[in-house]
């Protein structure tokens, strides 16, 4: 790879020179540098969301055509789990846990925080590197463990957790499997934790001179909030990992209700403990996780609309506001995906009253986004495509979310496959579009070369015709109340068949779904030899990571980076260019 | 390239990386026992009948340990003020009985846990032996991984002072302050599950 413009940094990093240069494990595999952390971490999570994705589809056929021999695909899984080709109902709810597991956990949080965290963070910062670099390499590999794990579990003896991606108690501790994914999971909250402890620090000790809190991109903001969540959520979970490990190895009851019958037998354990007691801890990282994979998301965005619409971002304080707000709310809303569990009316009416607040900062943001498009000379390319496309979607998935919010809209909503279709509006077309744009929009920065756009249009057409052809149905199929949990997709109920050919249409659109994902394959590859060549600023933006060379090299700026103004000064008045960089004086 | 902050205070924020990690770290950590405590009394304010914890278990044990740990503290920052005082040989001392006190806690704890066993008293007995196994064996993972770090601050890890002396005082001090957030839980575990 080569490093233009290097020239100029001679003088200011000559000590550089007297640096030994790396062999290739130091420099690749086991590196410090956090742009390359940052990618290894993105190439793992788009790994997982392809694992995760075909999990997905082999589930979709089963619901499409509940009990047909899959064709030739059905064979190469084997007898145990789909004899004949026909699929197994515990193999169907492997797939369903592990699809939910690998898609938030391994998938897109580390897509989000790991790979654009990681890559953008400090060059946005202007910092030479994270402040934990062998932190930092940890937090990877830990990550890398976890996966491997859940990964493993599919192959051992019970196969993989059957639970869902909940693990609600007493199902999960009796259920096989579930320990290798306590023991995955535990490895996955401890990459969190060190990544949040690294990011929080990296943000507030190595901004940039002149870079005040208020002159940040948003999309810091956002992972400062991210981070935030992740350190103090996480725990929780890894509190009632450790207890449900407890209760499957050695036996204790923090779970289990007395008097448990399974399988016609009374289960010979102590009692006494609690099931409902799994949901709330649960559900006290499950929730602030829900913002773990949306505010990145929105950041990026964020960022995306403002440098293609020419414009400042619209109400840049109220959105900043807006994130630390509900980033505080997210640790109280937690119950309302328990409002089934019986806790009563007035825990059912304080956390829907908290969860009708919280809405009101994601609809600010939100509208924000989109007031910034008012009025600009917007550049259609491929990722202000995605970053448009998130807007209506992430709003589809928000907006189906209120009657879910409400105590009594919730009892016939509840656990059906509107529930399913609600919040994949949010993560798929919503947060996974958004991280598209990501991709396309940063990717000169990392390889100095630009995506090709004819190929990135056709991903973007073909996905967002898809998305939605898989996930509108789902409301229907909700609305007449089928349970998101059959292994059939409701063929035995006499009630499901009016909205059971919308499954066969739901099905197609993930399978063609996967066909529009080659153009990106073919893309991602390609344009790293081929791409257009590109100076440090191709898409002429305004914050500090184009400042560096593309793709920028070890310690990132040829000379220390200063901000002299806000992050999104586009086309002032009387400037002589529409923009002015933060980083030009 | 080197990682500014890691030694001088930056100034607008008057910390170090090294302390404001770790005292992120402790709100974790925080968090991680807050959630097992908050599961204690869910448990027991749901169960019919609870035990007192000192028909149980050692009373006498757990406050000579309670007294080690405190102890353990006191040297902890010993050590860290020998070293503020430039005198390493007096660091060595203090962090030895550091680990040492550590160790005599394990010990002592490892005597209850087999006594417990002998007794026929597991996790899987009743709720409150299984809280008790889960928060103090946790805990105890944290004592030693406590001493771990001090024990790498005493041996290899102290080859800093000489060309650091400032980044190797502000390791001890950090070790320290995770040294005192494991003592300060077990001031909280010790009436919890002894004496309440």
């Amino acid at each position: 790879m080569s490093q233009p413009a290097a020239v100029a940094g001679h003088q200011t990093h000559a000590h550089e020179a007297h640096h030994e240069e790396l062999g290739f494990v130091r420099k690749y595999v086991f590196s410090t540098d956090h742009k390359v952390i940052g990618i290894q971490y993105a190439v793992t999570a788009l790994l997982f969301l392809f694992c995760g994705f075909s999990l997905m589809m082999l589930m979709r056929w089963q619901l499409a055509y509940p009990g047909a021999a899959l064709p030739l695909l059905g064979r190469i899984l084997g007898e145990a789990r789909m004899p004949g080709g026909t699929m197994l109902p515990d193999f169907y709810n492997e797939l369903g846990a592990m699809h939910g597991t690998i898609m938030v956990f391994l998938g897109v949080v580390p897509l989000a925080v790991g790979g654009f965290g990681n890559f953008v963070v400090p060059l946005q910062i202007g910092a030479p590197d994270m402040a934990f670099p062998r932190l930092n390499m940890a937090s990877y590999w830990f990550l890398f463990l976890g996966g491997v794990t859940m990964l493993a579990s599919f192959f051992v003896a019970g196969g993989a957790a059957q639970s869902g991606w909940t693990s609600y108690a007493p199902l999960a501790i009796i259920a096989p499997g579930q320990t290798m994914w306590l023991i995955g999971m535990i490895f996955l909250i401890t990459s969190s934790l060190l990544g949040a402890v690294n990011f929080i620090t990296t943000i507030i000790q190595l901004r940039a001179k002149g870079l005040t809190f208020m002159r940040f991109p948003f999309f810091v903001w956002a992972q400062l909030v991210t981070s935030f969540l992740l350190l103090l959520a996480f725990p929780p979970l890894e509190a009632a990992g450790v207890m449900q490990l407890m209760d499957r190895l050695a036996g204790t009851s923090f779970f289990l209700p007395s008097g448990l019958v399974v399988s016609g037998q009374v289960l010979n354990v102590a009692g006494g403990g609690n099931p409902i007691l799994w949901q709330h801890l649960f559900w006290f990282l499950a929730h602030p996780e829900v913002y773990v994979l949306i505010l990145p998301a929105m950041g990026i965005v964020a960022e995306i609309i403002a440098n293609n619409t020419r414009k400042p971002l619209w109400g840049y304080r109220s959105m900043v506001y807006s994130v630390v707000f509900l980033g505080f709310m997210s640790f109280i809303v937690w119950a309302h995906h328990m409002f089934m569990t019986g806790m009563g009316t007035t825990m059912a009416a304080f956390f829907q009253t908290t969860t009708m607040i919280i809405s009101i900062p994601s609809v600010v943001i939100l509208t924000a986004l989109v007031i910034s498009l008012w009025g600009g000379s917007i550049r259609f390319n491929t990722p202000m495509l995605f970053a448009i496309g998130f807007l209506p979607m992430f709003g589809i998935g928000g907006l189906t979310g209120l009657p879910l919010a409400f105590n009594i809209a919730d009892i016939p909503l509840h656990d059906t496959y509107y529930v399913i279709g609600h919040f994949h509006y949010v993560v798929a077309p919503g947060t996974i579009f958004a991280l598209f744009a990501g991709i396309y929009y940063w990717y000169p920065k990392a390889t100095g070369r630009k995506m090709n756009e004819t190929l990135g249009k056709i991903h973007f057409a073909g996905s967002i015709v898809c998305m939605n052809v898989i996930f509108m149905p789902m409301f229907l199929i909700g609305l007449a109340g089928v349970s998101r949990r059959l292994f059939d997709g409701g063929a035995s109920y006499a009630f499901a068949q009016p909205v059971l050919h919308l499954n066969v249409v739901s099905s197609w659109g993930a399978w063609i779904l996967a066909i529009f994902q080659i153009p990106f394959i073919v893309n991602f590859f390609w344009s790293i030899r081929h791409g257009e060549q590109t100076g440090p600023n191709p898409w002429e933006a305004t914050t500090i990571e184009w400042a560096a060379p593309s793709p920028p090299p070890h310690g990132n700026f040829l000379v220390a980076p200063e901000a002299h103004r806000g992050p999104y000064e586009y086309s002032v008045p009387g400037a002589g260019k529409d923009f002015l960089p933060q980083f030009e004086a | 390239m080197d990682i500014p902050y890691t030694v001088e205070v930056r100034r607008d924020t008057g910390l170090t990386n090294g302390k404001i990690g770790i005292w992120l770290f402790l709100a974790s950590e925080v968090m991680l026992f807050g959630a097992l405590f908050a599961s204690y009394i869910l448990i027991r304010t749901g169960a019919p009948v609870w035990p007192r914890g000192d028909t149980i278990l050692n009373v006498p044990l757990a406050t000579f340990n309670t007294l080690v740990l405190i102890s353990s503290s006191v040297t902890m920052v010993m050590a860290w003020a020998s070293l503020m005082r430039r005198r390493l040989g007096t660091f060595r001392i203090y962090m030895g009985v550091t680990i040492l006190l550590g160790f005599v806690f394990l010990t002592v704890k490892y005597f209850e846990y087999s006594h417990k066993f002998e007794a026929g008293l597991f996790p899987s007995t009743n709720n409150f032996l299984a809280i008790y196994f889960t928060l103090t064996g946790l805990h105890m993972l944290h004592v030693f991984g406590g001493m771990c770090v001090n024990a790498y601050l005493l041996g290899p890890g102290s080859k800093l002072w000489e060309t650091n002396p400032k980044w190797f005082t502000n390791r001890v001090e950090n070790s320290g302050l995770f040294w005192h957030f494991v003592d300060l839980v077990w001031i909280f575990l010790f009436p919890t599950l002894y004496l309440l």
